[in-house]
């Protein structure tokens, strides 16, 4: 079902999956569509959002997420301005919403915001005038990483409605699982979702996934397999007891694809532990849509700062 | 002065007295009770249609003097006390300095006099500098006026340390109250480990943390024969323990927050991440909710304490993980009991009064909770029917970290006397 034209988003922020309607992510899903070709063009520019400001304010590394709202925003002629935590005032002692409030009084147009501590993007939104795109924030959502995956799945499997999703890893710490459950239900499709059950939080049924406890059971006559990264703090923090029987136990190899549909796909939010969580010849096989994943986080990002600069749907500049 | 209070339904558990008299106050003790008693010299004061109670205890507040009093103070302390309707407040020693000396325990009492408008009764450290690690010179700071220990803030990690503050604490039958967290389960938790924080993506304290150490201490004070308080209860398991214990015969007390009777952690995924819903132990589930109003009915529950912790907008305004443990309670406990106990139809008006009267009277050994005669005269009166709405900006407290900004309750103190003087008054 394509959204009529005119149609909006609703929210001025984007923080999370969890607030917005399914015809809202389908409406992001499709906008995305039309900004995929320009990436493709010799000059890779349009002036949609020509004159708006934005800052990217990343307060936690990001390789990926980070170097994708770039260029998005390059893309679409947008000014942007860019602060990690060692450049910003953070390392100062100054707060977060001072911080905020100092770069308002420049007049930005959007704040994207990366933070190590859940609800740090709703803090920003309280206090500042700007529009908030959270750019994950802590164990809590990574909202843009979920749509990427959508739109990847839909392109790949031409649908999400019934896809079987099976999610695997360290699902206790993962923002990227929490927007992708929110996600997923909303359009229809069924989750599973496996990993040690040290690395499993309450509630997770209430959300509508169905948890199985060995790897095996969640990848059975799975459509898509995401791979959730496992870092070694876990470890220490004495969820396993080593990266190698985690890689015995719950990684993601060859063999136990087999386990998935013929053509099932493969996805990982990265930055991928080859060797952890997957092995590098699943990683690296013709399943594998992760650097897809990556080319596609471009337009979808392309497509959330569209739409929440009050661009709406048929009103695209060519 | 002298004051008549003419004509409120007084309310006094201690004596069984639930009756329409008048009290009459004389020299800051309570004179004589009656009806139609001639006011002669004595001022009156019309209280009919209110009720009129002993003098509310919170048996559990920070007032955060000495060291940090840019957060509150004898001064805003009490005022808020006394507008809340209390006329006496226990207060935690986790001050900067601790209160785990006969100095700190002096230099408080002697400010309190000086300051306070309301009677402060200071805990003292069960462990020196409140660390775990060896007994604080408890018999000094009783001579000083301390009517209780606690490490509160901190829980009592040594089970070998409890053991003996139980043992030790027998020589003065002094209570050991215990803020029960297993730190293990705990760390690094901000709030309730359970479906609210799995959407929220925020680490989780399990209801377990707090049961381990509740059972420990309960085990404990069965074989040393000490008595132990249970401070902010906040879990269903932690209730039915409390409650087998004290069928038991062990002597165990317990105290239950407005907070955690009034909200759940769904509170903290409704305010979008509200820090004034971050709190320690944290609110819990509705079948944990629905235990306390339990334990508050049948008696299990000795108090209603308020855990009243000021803490700064500077310090509150921070990202959920980073901001400190603690909310206000002095000037709401009482309305939200009024509102959610008894019009909810929790409790009875007396069982009401005696969880703040000679509820926490009896826990701390205080000659206080009563209006018999020759009591000091420290009373309050509570308006039934006034709807208050919570503006959190009119607070007496130097902060504004509560969570009911806008709540309509009904039911509120409206008359504070301590020992015969007017320490609030918020007729009219």
């Amino acid at each position: 079902m394509t959204p009529e034209t005119g149609f909006r988003l609703r929210h001025k922020h984007l923080l999370g999956i969890e607030p917005l309607e399914s015809e809202e992510i389908r409406l992001i899903l499709d906008t995305a569509e039309s900004f995929l070709e320009i990436s493709t063009r010799p000059i890779k520019k349009v002036p949609t959002l020509r004159g708006r400001t934005i800052v990217n304010l990343f307060m936690e590394p990001s390789t990926r997420t980070r170097s994708s709202f770039e260029i998005a925003q390059k893309r679409l002629s947008a000014d942007s301005l860019n602060l990690s935590s060692s450049s910003s005032s953070a390392t100062k002692g100054e707060s977060l919403i001072d911080t905020a409030k100092n770069l308002e009084a420049m007049a930005p147009d959007m704040i994207v915001l990366r933070h190590p501590a859940a609800g740090a993007a709703h803090l920003l939104a309280r206090v500042c005038r700007s529009s908030i795109i959270n750019a994950g924030d802590g164990a809590h959502e990574h909202p843009t990483q979920a749509l990427l995956d959508a739109f990847t799945m839909r392109q790949k499997k031409g649908r999400i409605q019934g896809l079987e999703v099976a999610i695997v890893g360290d699902l206790l710490h993962s923002r990227v699982l929490r927007s992708n459950v929110f996600l997923l239900r909303k359009l229809g499709a069924k989750v599973r979702a496996s990993g040690p059950p040290t690395l499993v939080p309450p509630g997770l049924d209430r959300l509508g996934v169905d948890v199985k406890t060995r790897i095996e059971e969640a990848l059975e006559g799975a459509d898509v397999v995401m791979m959730l990264r496992v870092q070694k703090e876990r470890m220490v923090h004495g969820a396993f007891p080593s990266l190698r029987e985690y890689f015995n136990l719950y990684g993601l190899t060859k063999a136990r694809m087999k386990q998935a549909k013929h053509d099932a796909i493969v996805m990982h939010p990265g930055p991928m532990n080859r060797g952890v969580e997957i092995a590098a010849e699943v990683a690296d096989g013709s399943t594998s849509v992760i650097l897809d994943q990556v080319t596609n986080g471009v337009a979808v990002r392309m497509a959330v700062l569209y739409l929440l600069s009050g661009g709406a749907v048929g009103e695209l500049a060519a | 002065m002298n004051w008549l209070l003419r004509g409120g339904r007084v309310v006094d558990p201690a004596s069984k007295l639930d009756a329409v008299q008048d009290v009459l106050v004389k020299d800051g003790k309570i004179a004589r009770l009656g009806v139609g008693i001639p006011a002669d010299n004595a001022k009156v004061l019309d209280v009919s249609g209110k009720v009129v109670a002993p003098g509310f205890i919170d048996m559990h507040v920070h007032l955060r003097e000495p060291g940090r009093e840019d957060e509150e103070t004898m001064e805003t302390g009490s005022a808020a006390a006394a507008a809340g309707g209390f006329t006496s407040i226990a207060v935690m020693p986790n001050t900067d300095p601790w209160n785990d000396s006969q100095s700190i325990t002096e230099y408080i009492v002697s400010q309190a006099k000086a300051r306070s408008t309301v009677n402060v009764f200071p805990i003292g450290c069960i462990s020196k500098q409140g660390k775990g690690e060896e007994l604080a010179e408890i018999g000094d700071m009783v001579k000083s006026g301390i009517v209780a220990v606690s490490d509160d803030g901190h829980p009592v990690s040594s089970s070998h340390l409890m053991r003996m503050a139980l043992e030790y604490t027998r020589i003065f039958d002094l209570p050991v109250i215990d803020h029960c967290e297993e730190r293990s389960l705990s760390h690094g938790g901000v709030m309730h480990e359970g479906y609210h924080s799995t959407v929220l993506g925020l680490r989780g304290v399990p209801s377990a943390a707090e049961e381990i150490m509740v059972a420990r201490d309960l085990i404990l004070a069965e074989m040393t024969g000490g008595r132990i308080h249970i401070a902010h209860l906040s879990t269903k398991k932690s209730m039915e323990l409390v409650r087998e214990a004290k069928a038991k015969g062990i002597r165990a007390t317990c105290e239950v927050t407005p907070h955690h009777f009034a909200l759940t952690d769904a509170a903290v995924a409704d305010s979008g991440y509200d820090t004034n819903t971050k709190m320690n132990p944290p609110l819990r589930e509705e079948e944990d909710r629905l235990a306390l109003l339990s334990g508050i009915g049948d008696g299990t529950v000795d108090a209603i304490a308020s855990d009243h912790a000021p803490h700064t907008p500077i310090e509150k305004e921070l990202e959920f993980d980073q901001a400190p443990f603690g909310i206000l309670g002095l000037e709401t406990s009482v309305a939200l009991s009024l509102d959610r106990l008894f019009h909810a139809g929790r409790v009875d008006l007396t069982r009401l009064v005696s969880l703040y009267t000679t509820g926490p009277a009896r826990v701390l050994n205080l000659p206080r909770g009563t209006l018999a005669i020759g009591s000091m005269a420290d009373i309050t009166v509570l308006d039934l029917n006034r709807v208050m709405e919570v503006s959190v900006s009119a607070f007496r407290s130097k902060c504004r970290n509560a969570p009911y900004q806008g709540w309509k309750l009904k039911g509120a103190p409206i008359l504070t006397l301590v020992g015969g003087r007017i320490v609030f008054d918020g007729r009219s």
